[in-house]
């Protein structure tokens, strides 16, 4: 506890690290899964390969990805944007299959209603499917978002700084402390995330609380 | 750097030897495999037993929302302070990596054999219980097979899962293809850093796609829609929406 308090600005700026570092890839990740998703839903033919493709970069290990993507890309091994782009990635693997089932689960009728009453293929996307896949989407957004967290801590094992960093740095000391605050805080930052989705969603799904008319 | 890569691995003393790609390779799926069949044996019973009887259910989804906000690193370094002084020689970091391993692959397993039995449909069971099956009967002979699917998905994700953590494990001492990775970073050996990387990515989807293959010749075909002459239905494209997290564990 004391170590902790003695630390706190440290570990408030790694909290601040890892929130960039594991909240910017969610925000990206689900921006490109939303037309890789909606192609999946709309060419039948591509959702096989855009769901086992995604899957494919899903089973590459974080530490083997954090180290393959610099030489790949031919950035800076400690440059945080290997992290960002690597945890992207992680994002739309989960993210293309749950927007495609998202917008699967818009019932068909809605779909016709909506042509019927005259919203052309874009509109109707926009103004009606997405908004009733938001509840499908973000329970993949929420399993994206904590596990993100977590797995951002595995960039400490290639120097970039995070609450990660808290880990090695105890565990090269031999001292448990900083690895408790380190493991405690991901923990909180995952809730932390998880409500602020679950808040978003709230505000974005109004017709779900709707619906109780008195019988 | 990517002709650095192929002339590392190319070089075959790197194959040869007791630290050379064969027998990390081994090692690397010897922990593996240990991990998932003890975390097997301890979830699939108590997964099947939950979604039978419908008790302990909130156990389930908590534990393994939980589970997945855990980071591993951080888990297996405490693991390792904590649990090493009580062992003495190599035991001392492979016992508390190997719990970390075991406890790691416990959640997917577990969900995945709780929602694969808690989603059959309501009509088989009752269907195998017109015909006169006990409760072990309807469990064994309908939801079992039923739930294979997710049974299996959730296998594969604690399999991803594990063979990513004991590369991490590769910090704490564990041998296996993390090694590659934690020496080359720490001597700023990138070829061999890079081949690491790139073999145990190999090695991941490699197993994957084995446990794909199981997935499809263990699943009956009556669930799959597998006929001859009947086009392919995805099995993973039929589990969909109703369980979007049985398949997306993934944590180091």
């Amino acid at each position: 506890m004391s170590w902790f308090l003695d630390h706190l600005g440290d570990v408030l700026d790694l909290t601040v690290r890892h929130i960039y570092l594991a909240g910017v890839p969610l925000i990206l990740g689900l921006l490109i899964a939303l037309p890789l998703g909606w192609l999946a839903r709309r060419y039948k033919a591509l959702y096989p390969v855009l769901i086992i493709g995604t899957g494919l970069l899903y089973t590459i290990p974080s530490l083997a990805l954090f180290i393959m993507l610099p030489l790949l890309l031919g950035t800076k091994v400690l440059n945080p944007n290997n992290v960002i782009i690597a945890m992207t990635i992680y994002t739309v693997a989960l993210l293309v299959r749950t927007v495609a089932d998202g917008l699967g689960s818009v019932p068909e009728a809605v779909n016709q209603s909506a042509t019927a009453m005259g919203y052309q293929r874009g509109r109707r996307f926009v103004s009606v499917e997405l908004p009733l896949a938001v509840p499908v989407i973000s329970a993949g957004l929420r399993v994206a978002a904590v596990s993100n967290v977590s797995i951002v801590s595995v960039a400490a094992l290639i120097g970039v700084a995070q609450l990660g960093s808290l880990f090695t740095d105890g565990f090269s000391r031999d001292f448990m402390d900083p690895i408790i605050v380190g493991v405690i805080a991901c923990v909180l930052l995952a809730l932390l995330f998880d409500a602020t989705i679950l808040a978003l969603t709230r505000l974005a799904t109004p017709w779900l609380r709707a619906v109780k008319a008195p019988s | 750097m990517i002709g650095r890569i192929f002339a590392w691995l190319a070089d075959g003393a790197h194959w040869q030897g007791s630290d050379g790609i064969l027998t990390r390779l081994i090692e690397h799926l010897a922990y593996s495999l240990v991990a998932v069949v003890i975390a097997a044996l301890i979830a699939i019973p108590l997964g099947l037993f939950i979604g039978h009887t419908g008790r302990g259910r909130f156990l389930v989804v908590n534990l393994t929302g939980a589970a997945r906000a855990i980071p591993s690193l951080g888990l297996l370094f405490l693991a390792v302070l904590w649990l090493g002084p009580k062992f003495s020689g190599d035991i001392a970091f492979l016992a508390p990596a190997g719990l970390v391993l075991v406890v790691l692959a416990i959640p997917p397993i577990l969900s995945g054999a709780y929602a694969g039995v808690e989603g059959v449909d309501p009509q088989a069971r009752d269907a195998a219980k017109g015909m006169g099956m006990r409760g072990t009967e309807v469990l064994r002979q309908v939801e079992v097979p039923c739930a294979l699917p997710l049974i299996m998905s959730g296998i594969r994700s604690a399999t991803l899962q594990v063979i990513a953590t004991a590369t991490i494990a590769a910090v704490v001492g564990l041998g296996g293809l993390g090694r590659f990775l934690i020496d080359g970073l720490a001597v700023r050996d990138t070829p061999q850093t890079a081949s690491g990387a790139v073999l145990v990515a190999l090695l991941a989807l490699a197993v994957d796609m084995v446990l794909a293959l199981v997935q499809r010749s263990v699943v009956s075909r009556g669930l799959t829609g597998r006929y001859a002459g009947v086009p392919v239905v995805d099995v993973d494209a039929r589990e969909g929406v109703t369980q979007p997290t049985a398949a997306m564990e993934h944590g180091a």
